[in-house]
């Protein structure tokens, strides 16, 4: 147990109601490539740590890249804390626990040498480029290696190692001023198996990319739309999840009336769960970065609110269990409330149950991103193919989705039974991006949502 | 420490570049009209950049204790790495730019957390109803350069900043507004009560709700200078970036001297802006300073360009290198500089019969950038109607590209405001922006 001493010795004393210390080691490799050719290669390694403390509810944070005289940052930290606070420390009882979680591998990228990552990602950038009427390829592969070492003043002392592996593949057509591009993204937890196999999918976007060129774009306005697994995964994680954390609730006296459990959101074919509990996923680990250990939350069962996610703080707060979803991206940032990895659980229909009986829709498939401001939110497919009389189409060109908490589960009416996860995203909040996260759903049909084309 | 790594990588590689960065920052940050927490940031770390045999190898790290690593590292990578289409730059003249106030590391706790209750206090005097959150904080920032053809240069900067949000719940309708500014000097009351009347503007213009019309093409749209920011600014500048212009993925490749937009705009990055946060005496590869014309009068300019994408190009860099601690340069902006027109942004307003006042968007980004198109839903934006604002405009979206609404400029307003310190834009007002609403 490398710096077991150190923090607890550093602890030692430290005069708050509450202290911790994490310490993070990572190593990184990134390749990528733009235009032509290679556009960068790059391996980084970082070593950094920070305390945090918490006085009568007040919270002192303090982090830093060298672990000298970790004590005096232990004091500082503190004195931090005393001037916030002036309530009172409410934190979510935990057992202390004392763990050593080696990664979740199951083909290790740090064993495959830099030369064969190349080779595989240059057979990827030819691939793009084999196809007629390509302009430009954007291409990332990286991989990284995160251990952190965190110990608090309950009695806790935790090694976890994560292994995350992903690639991004886009490519572009051009016609005079109209460039459009098609791509995918994928991610894996300890998995660089990933990234091979791929050339089916690559081929298969650059046609898209050229053939966008010529598709012609929808008008805005409300349509029935079903969503593909990835892009219904999108939909959970903006569309409802954000608002199931904790901490936007926590101290929100209308958010809570407007949240509280059972409230209902549309209807009983709706059923969302969160968890890194679940395993081998993107989001997925033992414990969190307050050595809280995962969970598997039900956030609604049946259309109604069932449950929400929880740091230590918000739990107490709002006198529920921790859930053990207070992450942080790195040692630079405090943990906050996330969520790891964010289901709609299947139903009964298949893809034809769903395409029954629209009349004029639109299919769409894959992400470009998504966003969310409390009850709004947006999110972009990367494909889209209309639906006539109960049948998929031709392509157009992808479109951007919106939509309103309140209403649009109302409208969501067909849940497929083809559950499938989406694990290339990743997340942002509060200025930490990207937090490796998964989300998955089946198909699913939702009616008059707002899009726009163009 | 650094010296002998430069030295070392340069007697091994013949090129090499060294890259070091300390910084420490202060923030105070209050929650739901409390305050939440107070913290401290230290960061530091080290970069090498070499070009052995005409190939790129680049490696960083955070941790003091594997420095020694990185000459091997750079040496195993290299031979995979790009091909170098430049050399390291030899020493310049650089131009000076007053990015330092002493007076920033003297703020003391005590006067931020004053400062965040007191924006507080004053909002919650007006709407009682109110959460707000802040941040206030200060930070300074030291960063070295030093490369083989002989330049060791270091700048060091400081930063005050502040930032204030509130959320109105009513119902199951949420509003959230916020302002922020950030300058290389410590400023006062004026510029927080110029933050406390836009969070006011905001809030007052919201009061009510109204209803976008659907499929408006032919509306007015002015986008405020935060409006301008949201919805134009990224992508209008991907097309001048110099990695999109040498991959042949910017519409203005061919298109420098021609007429792009409207021949009232002009639009400069300039890093010589005394206090605006961005300012820069060289860029991150030792490339000096210069305000570089975007576009003029309605023409393009010229790309931004780091000195790999200029080699691409045959160009010269136009010191727009900027990276982060542990990855390569890339060309971008610093402050971006929009030139005012000469319309009383009131007037503007009171000369629209019906349109859109669009302030802020969720969603931006997610759509085809490259080729100038916006597309987002708006967070923040209100309904004209006869010459006046009537209420904000909910579960509404915006569409356009960014040269063709551009080129359909209405009126400029009169006065240049910042947001959030790295740029300053008039209003403007233009046709050709795509609206879709909910159906009633």
């Amino acid at each position: 147990m490398k710096y077991r001493d150190l923090i607890e010795n550093a602890l030692n004393g430290h005069g708050a109601d509450y202290c911790e210390i994490r310490i993070e080691e990572t190593d990184n490799s990134r390749l990528t490539y733009r235009g032509k050719s290679l556009d960068t290669i790059a391996q980084t390694s970082g070593l950094g740590g920070n305390v945090r403390a918490i006085s009568k509810g007040g919270w002192g944070f303090a982090s830093f890249n060298s672990l000298d005289d970790l004590t005096s940052k232990v004091a500082d930290a503190v004195a931090q804390s005393k001037a916030v606070g002036g309530s009172k420390t409410e934190l979510g009882e935990v057992e202390p626990h004392v763990d050593v979680v080696p990664a979740y591998i199951v083909e290790d990228p740090s064993k495959i040498s830099i030369d064969e990552k190349k080779r595989q990602m240059d057979h990827y950038n030819d691939l793009v480029w084999s196809v007629d009427g390509i302009n430009s390829a954007d291409i990332v592969y990286g991989d990284t290696s995160r251990k952190t070492f965190f110990g608090n003043s309950d009695g806790s002392y935790i090694e976890q190692e994560q292994v995350h592996v992903i690639t991004r593949i886009s490519a572009q057509a051009r016609s005079g001023g109209d460039v459009q591009q098609a791509g995918f993204s994928l991610g894996s937890q300890g998995d660089y198996g990933l990234i091979r196999d791929l050339d089916e999918k690559v081929i298969d976007a650059a046609k898209r990319a050229v053939a966008l060129l010529d598709a012609k774009s929808l008008d805005g306005g409300e349509r029935t739309v079903i969503l593909d697994p990835v892009l219904a995964g999108v939909f959970v994680h903006e569309a409802f999840g954000h608002l199931s954390e904790g901490d936007n609730v926590y101290e929100n006296d209308k958010l809570k009336e407007i949240m509280y459990m059972g409230r209902k959101f549309g209807g009983k074919h709706i059923n969302f769960t969160d968890g890194a509990a679940i395993p081998a996923l993107r989001g997925s680990f033992k414990y969190d970065d307050e050595g809280t250990p995962a969970t598997r939350t039900a956030l609604v069962r049946e259309g109604e609110l069932v449950g929400r996610l929880h740091s230590r703080e918000t739990a107490a707060k709002l006198g529920e269990q921790p859930t053990g979803n207070a992450l942080a991206i790195g040692y630079n940032f405090p943990p906050i409330v996330r969520m790891t990895n964010t289901i709609i659980e299947p139903g009964e229909a298949n893809l034809e149950d769903l395409l029954e009986g629209v009349e004029d829709g639109v299919y769409v498939r894959n992400w470009y991103g998504g966003m969310t401001q409390h009850e709004m939110f947006t999110f972009s497919s990367g494909e889209a193919y209309m639906i006539r009389n109960g049948e998929i189409q031709e392509a157009v060109r992808p479109v951007m989705l919106s939509g309103n908490l309140f209403e649009t589960l109302k409208n969501l009416d067909g849940i497929g039974n083809d559950l499938d996860m989406n694990q290339g995203g990743g997340c942002g909040k509060g200025g930490q991006s990207p937090l490796p996260v998964s989300n998955g759903s089946p198909h699913i049909r939702i009616q008059n949502c707002l899009i726009s084309g163009a | 420490m650094s010296e002998s790594l430069l030295n070392v990588a340069a007697s091994k590689f013949g090129q090499a570049e060294v890259y070091r960065v300390e910084s420490e920052s202060h923030p105070v940050s209050f929650e739901s009209n409390k305050l939440k927490e107070i913290m401290r940031r230290d960061t530091s770390g080290v970069a090498l950049r070499v070009i052995d045999e005409g190939r790129i190898g680049f490696t960083a790290t955070t941790d003091a204790s594997r420095e020694s690593e990185l000459i091997d590292r750079a040496a195993s990578l290299a031979p995979f790495g790009s091909e170098a289409l430049f050399s390291f730059p030899a020493p310049d003249t650089y131009p000076t730019v007053d990015i330092v106030d002493p007076a920033i590391p003297q703020v003391s706790q005590r006067s931020m957390i004053d400062t965040g209750q007191g924006l507080i206090e004053r909002l919650l005097d007006e709407w009682p109803d109110l959460l707000c959150d802040a941040r206030i904080g200060w930070s300074t920032g030291r960063g070295r350069i030093m490369n083989s053809a002989g330049i060791d240069e270091e700048y060091e900067q400081t930063s005050y900043y502040c930032s204030l949000g509130a959320q109105l719940i009513r119902g199951t309708d949420m509003l959230n507004v916020w302002a922020g500014f950030g300058s290389s000097h410590l400023f006062g009351d004026d510029e927080l009560d110029r933050l406390l009347q836009t969070v006011r503007r905001s809030l007052r213009w919201s009061k009510e709700t109204a209803i976008a019309t659907a499929n408006t093409g032919d509306l007015p749209v002015i986008f405020t200078p935060r409006g301008v920011s949201a919805t134009l600014l990224h992508p209008l500048m991907s097309g001048f970036n110099g990695k999109n212009v040498a991959n042949g993925s910017s519409p203005l490749g061919e298109r420098w001297g021609e007429k792009i937009v409207d021949e009232r705009i002009s639009i400069f990055d300039d890093p010589l802006i005394e206090g605006a946060s961005g300012s820069r005496p060289f860029d991150d590869e030792g490339v000096a300073s210069r305000r570089h014309a975007l576009i003029s009068n309605g023409v393009a300019g010229g790309p931004l360009l780091d000195l790999q994408t200029a080699g691409q190009l045959g160009m010269t860099s136009t010191g727009a290198a900027g990276r982060g601690l542990t990855s390569t340069p890339v060309p971008g902006s610093s402050v971006i500089d929009i030139v005012a027109g000469d319309t009383d942004f009131e007037d503007m307003i009171a000369g629209i019969k019906e349109g859109l006042v669009i302030e802020e968007l969720l969603g931006a980004g997610q759509g085809n950038e490259l080729g100038g198109d916006f597309r987002a839903n708006v967070s923040l934006g209100y309904k004209i109607e006869d010459g006046e604002i009537i209420g904000r405009v909910k579960d509404t979206m915006i569409s356009g590209n960014v040269y063709k609404v551009l080129s359909q400029v209405e009126h400029i307003g009169d006065s240049s405001d910042w947001v959030f310190g790295s740029m300053r834009s008039p209003a403007i007002q233009c046709l050709g922006v795509e609206v879709a609403t909910k159906d009633e």
